[in-house]
């Protein structure tokens, strides 16, 4: 294997996982995919972020942890309010379709 | 060197046992192997005790009902287990027509797997947990969490009204306490400053007199107790908060469509989590291992341990034998407008004890302001109906 | 790199390809927290225990329940007649390829740089703790407000637009 760091190899997994989620938020019609998408993302970001916690200089200072635990209590925060709106917008226009909800007008 | 008195030789039974039996191996594979046999006492033990407690609540509940319960089987019935085992193995395992058969496979064993999981941080008696985590109870609460999923995989991929129903009913009921669970263990937290669980017991193992420093004689203590107890209930699916599978409403709700050995899985399954749950309440309330009175520490620790477990087990046949089943809004009323509340309130009091120091002043302003509050809080929402007694509009 | 790490990250990836491809939105779901599940053990296998821990607490038991509650309420596990990817799936897949070549250039030009072993950080649950509550106040403070203000948030946007009529 080329990949001789063990920080590198969790980067090039985060990289793919944040690829994986990007290329399923942009290509999914259902509103609740392209979350789920968005929840790949984050997660990604998270790994990063632990992994730079784990293999940087002062990890006792614990800031990448810290932000990887804040970023978990938003992305709950977000799933809440992002699943409530879809399902608003279900309850609008019976559909959770992204290509059809192309119309500004209620 | 001289022998160790036979009331500790008793106490670490159970591990002197183990060291014995991995002694026979290589030096390099002792701690694994020793971590082995751990998971092999724990997988037996606790479905051993399912299958006794299943006898006991049938016997139980009979005699509550006025009858004799299963007397068939064995002397006083007490194979019953037994016969139920066979007849589950030896059933035709049926898969409905339409179910999504992949999913409707692996809910039973998500749900086994991540209660058993559970037991890997409980402390069953002086040094005898399979591992001492840091965050055992955040580990205890993450397995917890889990097994809410294999509940709705197991009802939506049965492909039945009552399947999907009583997974919505059981999913919603078990977030809906899990806040108020999880909310009533951190003042315990809180006071001992630590989440491993082998530290909350070291805490509350002294003793003042004869009296143990338990955290359920302490105002704050009894009060997320009780919320604690309550919202186990709801999180295990008994009685009267069983809506989930309320079989005069929903068939067996979320397992309706499982027959034979996945059937007995979830059976396992739920008593499995009745008693990681009380294992829990007994860990963080009831001194986990220690003796209830200082000269009974001769006992070995474990007996206490198991028998705190199986005592609250007779309170969750007992109640099952008294109360009625609770309706789905008054069920979520309760949750989110009284045990909530008051946990939060009872956080604020933890706080007050911890600061207010040691002496007299602080046992009586704590316990002004809970009972204060239980009484008022009781008040208010009885009388706006929230979850008075029942109205039946039809009926009348 | 040890056997377990890679068939730890090839289970994270397995779940989080598995959900974004499949028809069945259900499905998607529950690959979800396979990759959730995954993610939760490379923490731990980066001594992250307590980060590992609550993230199957907080994705797991919360936001994906929450993504099932949300299908079943939408009526989205009924796969659409008219396929499951949007018309401008291409474009999509060549922004997240490209996005991927960014990214993996620049772990592997800079791979040589990384350090190749660090001591496991000695961090214990009441270090997390002491932090949150002393140099991170702030940051707490935000979060509990911002979540207290999601929950409202939340209940507003999902209730009924109309009175309903007792």
């Amino acid at each position: 294997m080329v990949v001789a760091s063990p920080l590198a190899a969790y980067l090039l997994v985060a990289a793919l996982l944040f690829a994986i989620g990007l290329a399923g938020a942009l290509t999914r019609r259902n509103a609740i995919l392209v979350l789920i998408g968005i929840e790949l993302m984050l997660n990604a970001a998270n790994l990063n972020f632990i992994a730079f916690w784990r293999y940087g200089p002062h990890p006792e200072a614990l800031t990448g942890m810290m932000f990887a635990i804040f970023s978990i209590a938003v992305a709950a925060a977000e799933a809440a309010v992002g699943l409530g709106l879809v399902i608003q917008i279900y309850r609008h226009t019976r559909t959770t379709d992204l290509d059809q909800m192309n119309r500004m007008k209620g | 060197m001289a022998a160790a008195p036979i009331s500790i030789t008793l106490d670490q039974i159970f591990l002197l046992l183990r060291d014995w039996l991995v002694g026979f191996l290589p030096a390099g594979v002792r701690p694994a192997a020793g971590a082995v046999l751990g998971v092999i006492a724990i997988v037996c033990v606790f479905p051993g005790l399912f299958a006794l407690t299943t006898v006991f609540e049938r016997k139980g509940l009979g005699r509550m009902q006025n009858r004799l319960g299963p007397n068939r089987v064995g002397p006083f019935g007490f194979f019953q287990p037994i016969a139920d085992g066979i007849k589950a193995l030896t059933k035709e395992d049926v898969i409905p027509f339409r179910a999504d058969a992949a999913v409707h496979f692996l809910a039973p064993l998500v749900l086994v797997v991540a209660v058993f999981m559970g037991f890997a941080v409980l402390p069953m008696g002086r040094n005898m947990v399979l591992v001492d985590m840091d965050a055992g109870l955040l580990f205890f609460f993450a397995m917890g969490a889990s097994t809410e999923l294999s509940v709705f995989m197991a009802g939506w991929s049965s492909r039945n009204k009552y399947s999907i129903l009583g997974a919505m009913r059981a999913v919603g009921q078990m977030i809906s306490y899990e806040v108020p669970l999880l909310l009533s263990s951190v003042s315990v937290v809180m006071i001992t400053g630590s989440l491993s669980l082998t530290k909350i017991v070291a805490a509350q193992n002294q003793y003042t007199g004869i009296f143990p420093h338990w955290y359920v004689f302490t105002p704050w203590g009894f009060a997320a107790f009780l919320m604690f107890a309550i919202a186990a209930t709801a999180e295990t699916n008994r009685t009267p908060f069983d809506l989930p599978e309320g079989e005069s409403e929903l068939v067996a709700g979320y397992f309706t469509e499982y027959s034979g050995f996945k059937f007995a899985l979830f059976f396992l399954g739920e008593y499995l989590g009745m008693f990681s749950i009380s294992g829990l309440g007994a860990t963080l309330f009831l001194g986990g291992w220690s003796a209830p009175l200082s000269f009974l520490s001769v006992v070995p620790s474990w007996i206490w341990f198991f028998a705190k477990v199986m005592a609250a087990i007779f309170v969750f046949i007992w109640m099952r034998g008294t109360l009625p089943r609770l309706r789905q809004d008054q069920l979520m009323n309760f949750a989110w407008k009284f045990v909530l509340p008051f946990t939060l309130l009872n956080l604020v009091v933890t706080a007050l004890w911890r600061f207010m120091g040691e002496g007299w002043a602080r046992w009586v302003v704590c316990t002004a302001i809970l009972a204060g509050a239980y009484v008022l809080m009781g008040r208010i929402e009885m009388r706006r109906k929230h979850f008075g007694p029942r109205s039946y509009r039809y009926a009348e | 790199m040890s056997f377990v790490f890679y068939l730890i990250a090839a289970l994270t990836l397995a779940g989080g390809l598995a959900a974004v491809l499949l028809r069945n939105t259900v499905h998607c779901a529950l690959a979800l927290t396979v990759a959730f599940a995954g993610l939760a053990l490379l923490f731990l296998g980066l001594d992250a225990q307590f980060a590992g821990f609550a993230q199957i607490l907080i994705y797991i038991g919360a936001v994906a329940i929450l993504v099932v509650f949300a299908i079943l309420l939408t009526r989205s596990s009924e796969t659409a007649q008219e396929g499951v990817f949007s018309k401008s799936w291409f474009a999509g897949l060549v922004i997240a390829a490209g996005v991927f070549a960014v990214l993996g250039w620049a772990v592997l030009a800079g791979a040589r740089a990384l350090p190749l072993v660090a001591a496991a950080p000695t961090v214990t649950v009441q270090d997390i703790g002491n932090a949150l509550v002393g140099r991170y106040v702030l940051p707490l403070e935000i979060v509990a407000l911002l979540l207290t203000a999601a929950t409202i948030g939340a209940v507003i946007v999902a209730l009924h637009e109309k009175e309903r009529t007792r």
